[in-house]
């Protein structure tokens, strides 16, 4: 018989979160301390979404999003997770660059990249101190007019050296190139700049394990291998959701699945106006991705490397080669046992953006073939950081855009939401259905780590404000105006 | 509630939100930003924690209110009050 996995479930609750990234997982959290009943539907076995990992045999355990994020989620582990959490936050050492035009180290904080701006790059300080500057005001209200590249051709003109320096760790930490609007760039480079970049101490595994005794603690019903099918609605209003095929009574959603699936099949176009669904229309995805795993042998050992590497053999940045599935630039993230305190053991990842039209149309074959290439080019690349790389490693495995659309349901494998266009969506759904919320990677501001999770806590908020006019119906909330 | 009863209620807001800050010192003229690193999302949880606290909704146009002490006083305590009389 097949297991029923919500035995036990209520008839109803306060609000349904669909999806346990770390956007829906935050904001369950979140909305169950501030005393609303909760439940967290999740379609995979693991919690996490994009936030995980796996193991495979002989000792290895590989982390998929783990390669970095900013000093900010320090905080945010602290004010919305537990103090041990953020405790366990510690900072990567090396940041590696290795490619035609520069060869270079840094602690990628403001300090250093002044200097090597200054010293590699030749640029003065003014210059470098109003770049930065500009990047730390640009807010979210900001004029949308230049782009990217025409801010580095504002501060750097012809110098693409440097405009690689500063973009390219950005464009493997959201998808975002030049021709997106340059306060896209601003925030995530201001949001890195700020102290370094950092990691979990404890590897995802524990992380998540973590997040899920709060969330138990904390009352949150969680609900692993069910799939959120549809949004019920009653006129305009939040009436419950099916979950493989049993109905939830709720009366708020808060859905941490792609914006597009959230409006195209969770809820579907006929109950949005036609303009608002003109506009879901061309909101662009962002790209995803390809990993390589690679699990270095029990009892071997491979000297620092550096945390993070950029490599690349393109001439310049460019931001169709990034994504061609002719791999030229590859983001290396190696784990070193510090990582998991108690373990001897190492791991290295390659990332690199990729297309899912390059992936989704192979013969069973083809696809096969192209993954045992991805691995063996991959390996290729670095036998030079670490030499008889294919004799200390015995765990080899890919994964293409293809995965990640398979684990995490986003179309074309999204790695990073969408394009800046989809947050005003995210941000309008609960004006076109009160009661249905969004969050998660969004509008390549609110992705990452770091944005995905303060996105759970805005949207958190949201809900809760909602939930408490509801619940105030007879006693009206006080509204605060002078 | 008095105007210290207000003033107190905001600091333990404060004290949860930045527990690494000195709340003793906290000059009500100047803004809160100068003297306690706060940054949008720390606003956030102070909107959040009023509304869970004493039920009080503070409308996104409303927010430059909480810049200072004093100003966050000035705008709460009138509002608590009327909140005090409808329960
Ligand atoms: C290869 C790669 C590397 C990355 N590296 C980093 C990094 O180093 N640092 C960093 O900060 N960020 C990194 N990111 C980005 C970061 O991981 C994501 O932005 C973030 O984790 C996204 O969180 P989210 O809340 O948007 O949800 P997601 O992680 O997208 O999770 C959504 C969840 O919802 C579930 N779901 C969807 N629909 C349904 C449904 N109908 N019913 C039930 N469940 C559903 C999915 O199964 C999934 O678990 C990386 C991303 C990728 C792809």
């Amino acid at each position: 018989m097949k297991r029923n996995w919500l035995k036990g479930a209520r008839s109803a609750y306060d609000v349904v979160v669909v999806g346990s990234g770390l956007a829906g997982m935050t904001a369950a959290n979140l909305l169950s301390k501030l005393g609303h009943s909760v439940l967290l539907v999740e379609h995979h076995y693991n919690l996490g979404g994009l936030a995980t990992w796996f193991k495979r045999k002989g000792g290895h355990i590989l982390d998929i999003s783990l390669h970095g994020f900013p000093a900010g989620m320090i905080k945010t582990f602290r004010k919305y997770w537990t103090k041990e959490m953020a405790d366990s936050v510690i900072r990567l050492k090396s940041i590696r660059f290795d490619n035609p035009q520069f060869q270079l180290n840094t602690t990628f904080d403001r300090v250093d990249f002044t200097n090597v701006l200054r010293e590699r790059f030749g640029v003065v300080k003014e210059v470098i101190d109003e770049f930065f500057t500009t990047a730390r005001s640009m807010n979210f209200y900001d004029e949308l007019k230049m782009t990217t590249r025409e801010m580095f051709e504002k501060f750097f003109p012809g110098r693409k050296d440097v405009w690689r320096f500063l973009m390219e760790p950005i464009t493997y930490a959201n998808g975002s190139t030049l021709d997106d609007p340059a306060l896209t760039y601003g925030i995530v480079f201001s949001n890195f700049m700020d102290k370094g970049v950092f990691t979990f101490k404890g590897g995802t595994d524990q992380l998540i394990k973590k997040m899920k005794n709060e969330l138990v603690k904390n009352g949150v019903d969680i609900r692993t291998h069910c799939l959120v099918e549809k949004v019920h609605l009653e006129g305009k209003a939040v009436r419950g959701v099916c979950i493989n095929g049993q109905d939830i009574g709720c009366r708020s959603v808060l859905s941490n699945s792609n914006i597009l699936n959230t409006v195209h099949k969770l809820v579907g176009d006929k109950h949005f106006s036609p303009e608002f669904i003109r506009e879901v229309k061309q909101v662009r995805l962002n790209n995803s991705s390809c990993q390589v795993y690679i699990g270095i042998k029990k009892g071997e050992t491979i000297d620092n490397a550096g945390d993070l590497l950029f490599t690349s053999v393109a001439d310049e940045y460019n931001t169709e080669k990034i994504l061609d599935k002719q791999v030229t630039s590859r983001t290396f993230s190696f784990y070193y046992p510090e990582i998991r305190p108690g373990s001897d053991r190492y791991s290295i990842v390659s990332s690199t953006n990729a297309r899912y039209e390059d992936w989704a149309n192979l013969t069973e074959t083809q696809y096969k073939k192209a993954k045992e290439n991805l691995i063996q080019t991959t390996l290729d690349v670095l036998e030079k950081y670490v030499p008889d790389i294919r004799k200390k490693a015995d765990y080899f495995e890919a994964a293409t855009p293809k995965t990640f659309k398979r684990y995490t349901l986003a179309p074309g494998g999204t790695s990073f939401g969408t394009k800046f266009e989809g947050l005003k969506i995210s941000r309008n759904l609960p004006k076109e259905i009160p009661g249905l919320f969004h969050s998660g990677s969004v509008g390549i501001i609110m992705s990452g780590w770091l944005g995905a999770a303060n996105y759970g806590v805005i949207v958190a908020n949201e809900v809760d404000k909602f939930m408490r006019t509801l619940k105030d119906e007879t006693q009206p909330l006080v509204t605060a105006s002078v | 509630m008095t105007k210290d009863e207000v003033r107190q209620a905001i600091l333990d807001i404060l004290a949860d939100i930045a527990p690494d800050e000195d709340m003793n010192s906290i000059n009500d003229e100047a803004t809160l930003r100068e003297q306690i690193d706060l940054d949008s999302m720390d606003f956030l949880d102070i909107v959040m924690e009023l509304r869970k606290r004493f039920n009080i909704e503070v409308p996104e146009k409303d927010y430059e209110q909480l810049v200072s002490m004093a100003s966050c006083i000035q705008y709460l305590q009138p509002i608590l009050n009327d909140r005090q009389l409808a329960s």
